[in-house]
């Protein structure tokens, strides 16, 4: 599947995803070699539109992530595929360019409050600077609009709380705040990694309809990555599952809860316990998730899948159509293809 | 993108190679970071030339400087190759008393290695011994030890080994050139084990609240044991960092100590001692005899460090 | 506020006790003053006549008590090896240590920290391998040596700076003398300054650079970067602030280690300064004044202690809040 390899034409704002990643591949040389953590990954995001990212711990999420946003930490690289954002390349821009892009326009939340934000600085401090970086505005209108965003993200008392040091907040204030880091730069989308995980359950929900609300409020998309498929259901309008590296299934996030097309999702889905209905002993998906260095050839869950013929492991899976979503697996072969290999 | 068709079913992990424990450490993390740092490479070589040449020195030093018999001043202050009235036999010069300065430098940095390493080790069996028991046993004893060792950490480790060995010395008075080797050990290992202890301590509480010690503890094993067999292998990778660093340290503390007069006696020098005597002859332009014993301790210790340094990054998981 | 730092003085004192207590045994029972003062052929009866004025008869407690009396009075006893007052010899000498630490604690600060960040913000410029391999060298060298070196160089081989002793001094006030006004008393203090600041800088930048470079890799950094904040805001402003909070800790701890080191540089420079005194007495066993020097040291470290402790409360806002009500309701 190999693209031509022009640069894009500049296209009007409408025309093009506002974020688009073509077969994004990222690698870490080890000392054993190279490790592919990415594998062509694709997918876009439109505007307003909130993308859920699923999958296990390890399978790539978060590296997606910080590819996108140009925080991929040493030695990981990317070793292939493009990411543009409204149709222009970024991942090949300079650390300048980047760094203005960042916050300005691809806002991050990161999973833990508590080192993500400065221990010795105030609120209002991290908030302010964030803001005159990328809007240019004076101190006073800094300080003017940092309350007002706390007081979007639901923070009592914002103007007296302004002053005050990330250590006095507790673990879903601390959370708020980061959000509203993320947004005061108003940027188009935001990378959310994780941002409930390091909380407890009961403020989970709290926090989670706030990202919705401001997003839907302020027209930010959202690349949600989480391993809760609960918080995707609830929030997601799609959804990308991912698996060793690459994305197993991409489609509307009713469609794919409902009717999950690949095994692996299928395996997801079944393995959510579930109040309604018998309740019976949990299935799980037997093996696990295979290692970087170890990953086989053909489908990467092939020695874990129910439905594996021989197809699977000798031809690796792109994601193709199936029904309202698209699917890696070679269940969904157009038919005649199919004929011919089974 | 069709990958080449495999033969059969996915390959498993590769075999296990069967290798026995010196092939596991050659094949270990430690030594492939070993082998990537040439400045590692080079600073074990030199260390373990300095640390060999030393150790053999009765064996392999070219004269014996210290066999009164052999010595004669015709022989003193002869200058080091390749100055004016310099002989092969003495390379690097000799002293005021005839001594080939070359056979003492091995003479003088076996005693240093030999003083440097016995205080290591006592500080680092003393250190570790009441880390483990404070972290272990908890509660009062260890608040009671770490406040013993946080007052000992407020004055300068240095400050402690002059004082302690000032003062022991001044006791023995008549003994002090038959113990003195002692003393220093004891004073330099007195003054360097808060730092085991407090490390060891650390990591003692945090196993100490892992599974396999509550495991160890449900079948009955006695405390002691529990400490040594099952804890102790699990901190060892830190001490052995600060033990290394220590070496150095111990080596620099005995020679500053042999300098100021408090240390080793220059009828057995070490290097110290002998920079300590060479230093009378600089303004008479007999430099090497303080020079070559103080490049000598330099080249140990830079290597020692090195390695030292070296060892820290290699066992630090976050820096991989 | 007040209850922190009346908290940590309180910690100090049974320190400053112990200090005393070890003085004591020193002052009282390590070799035989009597002894010492009548020499050898005092008779009995001189011997007991003296044992009784010095209250060394008298039973251990009171002695030390006695002993802590005069202390706080200033009476340290007279020197065995010069007959003057203990506290004279070092009230004279102590300016010229004091000048000594401080310039060298200011050459190691200066020089050291701004080297220990440039290190950690540019971890490969050839500039900063230069410098760590200087470091690594200024860490292996004993300071005695660097001072050895020094005096061959610039004093022996090119004659330009003086290798021993204080130059011409000034006095001021009531017993302080000071080699900062006068030509030769700053060429004086370059040599022993330098030998006692290199240690100590080139430790201070590799604090420094370590520090830098773990905070560099903290969360709250990646989260600034991802903020869009530039190099210069994410460097100085976030990562510098964090990386100095240990470090404050650990430099005033180095303090102590600059007069601790003090001592050697003093006998290689002959630099008359109260280190210099106390490995003259260690020599001749003159005990009253290695006791009244470990009480000295005693001070001068708890209070360092002190003052680092406080230091670090006032610039890690994360401390000064031990005490408050827990933070508003979630």
């Amino acid at each position: 599947m190999a693209l031509p390899e022009v640069p894009l034409p500049e296209v009007p704002l409408l025309e093009v995803p506002l974020l688009e990643v073509r077969e994004l591949s990222v690698e870490f040389p080890t000392r054993r070699g190279v490790l592919k953590a990415l594998d062509t990954v694709s997918f876009t995001i439109e505007t307003g539109e909130v993308l859920g990212v699923v999958g296990e711990s390890g399978a790539g999420k978060s590296l997606t992530g910080a590819a996108i946003i140009g925080l991929l930490e040493r030695p990981g690289r990317i070793s292939g595929g493009r990411i543009l954002l409204e149709g222009r390349r970024i991942d090949t821009l300079s650390q300048e360019e980047m760094r203005r892009i960042r916050g300005r326009r691809i806002g991050a939340i990161f999973q833990d409050p508590l080192t993500t934000l400065n221990p010795l600085y105030t609120v209002g401090r991290q908030l302010a600077e964030t803001m005159q970086v990328h809007l240019g505005i004076s101190d006073a209108e800094a300080r003017r609009r940092a309350v007002g965003w706390l007081e979007q993200v639901g923070i009592p008392a914002p103007a007296e709380r302004i002053g005050a040091y990330p250590h006095e907040f507790s673990g879903g204030m601390r959370q708020r705040v980061v959000i509203a880091l993320a947004l005061c730069a108003e940027p188009q989308l935001v990378i959310a990694d994780e941002p409930t995980t390091a909380l407890d359950v009961s403020i989970q929900a709290q926090i989670i309809t706030l990202i919705k609300r401001l997003a839907r409020e302020h027209g930010t998309a959202m690349m949600l990555i989480t391993h809760d498929m609960g918080v995707i259901a609830e929030t997601a309008d799609r959804v990308a599952v991912m698996y060793a590296g690459r994305i197993v299934e991409l489609g509307p996030v009713r469609r794919v809860i409902r009717h999950p097309a690949h095994p692996y999702t299928d395996g997801l889905m079944a393995s959510i316990p579930t109040l309604a209905g018998r309740l019976g002993r949990l299935t799980q998906i037997e093996g696990a998730m295979p290692r970087l260095s170890a990953i086989p050839p053909g489908c990467p869950f092939a020695p874990r899948c129910p439905k594996v013929f021989s197809r699977c492991t000798a031809e690796r899976p792109e994601l193709m159509a199936a029904g309202e979503t698209a699917a890696a697996c070679w269940l969904y072969a157009p038919a005649s293809a199919e004929a011919a290999h089974v | 993108m069709s990958a080449p068709a495999a033969a059969g079913p996915a390959p498993a992990q590769p075999l296990a190679r069967r290798l026995g424990p010196l092939g596991r450490f050659f094949d270990s993390d430690l030594w492939y970071s070993f082998r990537q740092s040439p400045v590692a490479m080079i600073a074990g070589a030199v260390a373990f030339v300095c640390i060999f040449g030393s150790l053999l020195a009765s064996w392999i030093a070219p004269h014996d400087p210290f066999n009164l018999a052999t010595l004669s001043l015709s022989n003193s202050f002869i200058p080091p190759i390749p100055m004016n009235g310099s002989e092969w036999a003495f390379p690097l010069g000799t002293d005021e008393q005839g001594r080939d300065m070359l056979s003492a430098i091995m003479y003088g940095g076996r005693l240093s290695l030999v003083v440097g390493f016995s205080a290591v080790l006592f500080a680092t069996v003393v250190g570790v011994a009441i880390g483990l028991i404070a972290g272990y046993g908890g509660g009062t004893l260890d608040a009671v030890l770490m406040r013993v060792a946080d007052v000992q950490l407020t004055f300068p480790a240095i400050l402690i080994a002059l004082v302690v060995d000032g003062i022991v010395s001044a006791a023995l008075h008549e003994l002090h050139e038959a113990t003195e080797i002692y003393v220093i050990v004891f004073a330099i290992g007195i003054s360097n084990w808060p730092q085991f202890a407090r490390t060891v301590r650390g990591s003692t509480m945090v196993e100490r609240g892992k599974e396999y010690v509550m495991a160890a503890r449900v079948i009955g094993i006695s405390g002691p044991r529990i400490m040594l067999t099952h804890i102790l292998p699990n901190v060892l990778g830190p001490v052995l960092v600060i033990a290394t660093i220590n070496l150095a340290v111990a080596i620099v503390s005995e020679a500053t100590l042999s300098f100021l007069g408090v240390g080793l006696p220059p009828t057995d020098p070490s290097l110290g001692t002998l920079i300590n005597n060479g230093n009378s002859y600089l303004f008479s332009g007999q430099w090497w005899i303080t020079v070559f014993p103080g490049a000598a301790l330099v080249i140990m210790v830079l290597s020692i460090n090195l390695l030292g340094d070296w060892l820290r990054d290699a066992l630090n998981p976050r820096l991989k | 506020m007040a209850g922190f730092i009346l908290a940590r003085i309180l910690q100090a004192i049974p320190v400053l006790l112990v200090v005393c207590f070890l003085a004591f045994l020193l002052f009282a029972y390590v070799g035989d003053p009597v002894a010492i003062m009548l020499g050898q052929n005092a008779t009995l009866a001189q011997r007991i006549a003296l044992t009784h004025a010095l209250g060394l008869d008298k039973p251990f407690y009171v002695q030390f008590v006695l002993y802590l009396g005069r202390i706080l009075h200033g009476d340290f006893g007279l020197s065995y090896r010069l007959g003057e007052p203990v506290l004279q010899l070092l009230a004279t000498r102590l300016p010229a240590t004091l000048e000594l630490s401080f310039t060298s604690a200011v050459l190691a600060l200066v020089i050291g920290v701004p080297m220990g960040v440039y290190t950690g913000i540019y971890r490969n410029s050839w500039l900063s391998r230069a410098f760590l391999t200087f470091s690594l060298i200024g860490v292996s060298l004993p300071t005695f040596l660097i001072g050895i070196l020094l005096i061959l160089v610039f004093s022996v081989w090119l004659g330009w700076l003086p290798s021993f002793g204080r130059g011409t001094v000034v006095h001021i006030g009531h017993f302080w003398t000071t080699g900062f006004l006068t030509l030769s008393g700053l060429k004086a203090l370059i040599l022993p300054a330098i030998t006692l600041g290199l240690f100590q800088m080139t430790l201070i930048m590799r604090l420094v650079r370590a520090e830098m470079l773990e905070v560099l890799r903290s969360d709250y950094i990646r989260f600034a970067r991802a903020r869009g904040l530039p190099n210069r805001m994410v460097h100085f402003g976030h990562a510098l602030k964090n990386t100095l909070v240990p470090v404050i800790t650990i430099t005033g701890l180095q303090l102590g280690q600059i007069i601790a080191f003090s001592i050697v540089t003093e006998t290689v420079f002959q630099w008359p300064g109260v280190g210099f005194l106390f490995v003259q007495s260690i020599a001749a066993a003159d005990i009253p004044v290695m006791s009244a020097y470990l009480i000295l040291m005693g001070t001068v470290f708890v209070t360092i202690n002190l003052v680092v402790d406080l230091l670090y409360y006032a610039v890690d806002p994360r401390l000064r809040l031990e005490r408050r009500a827990p933070a508003a309701a979630r």
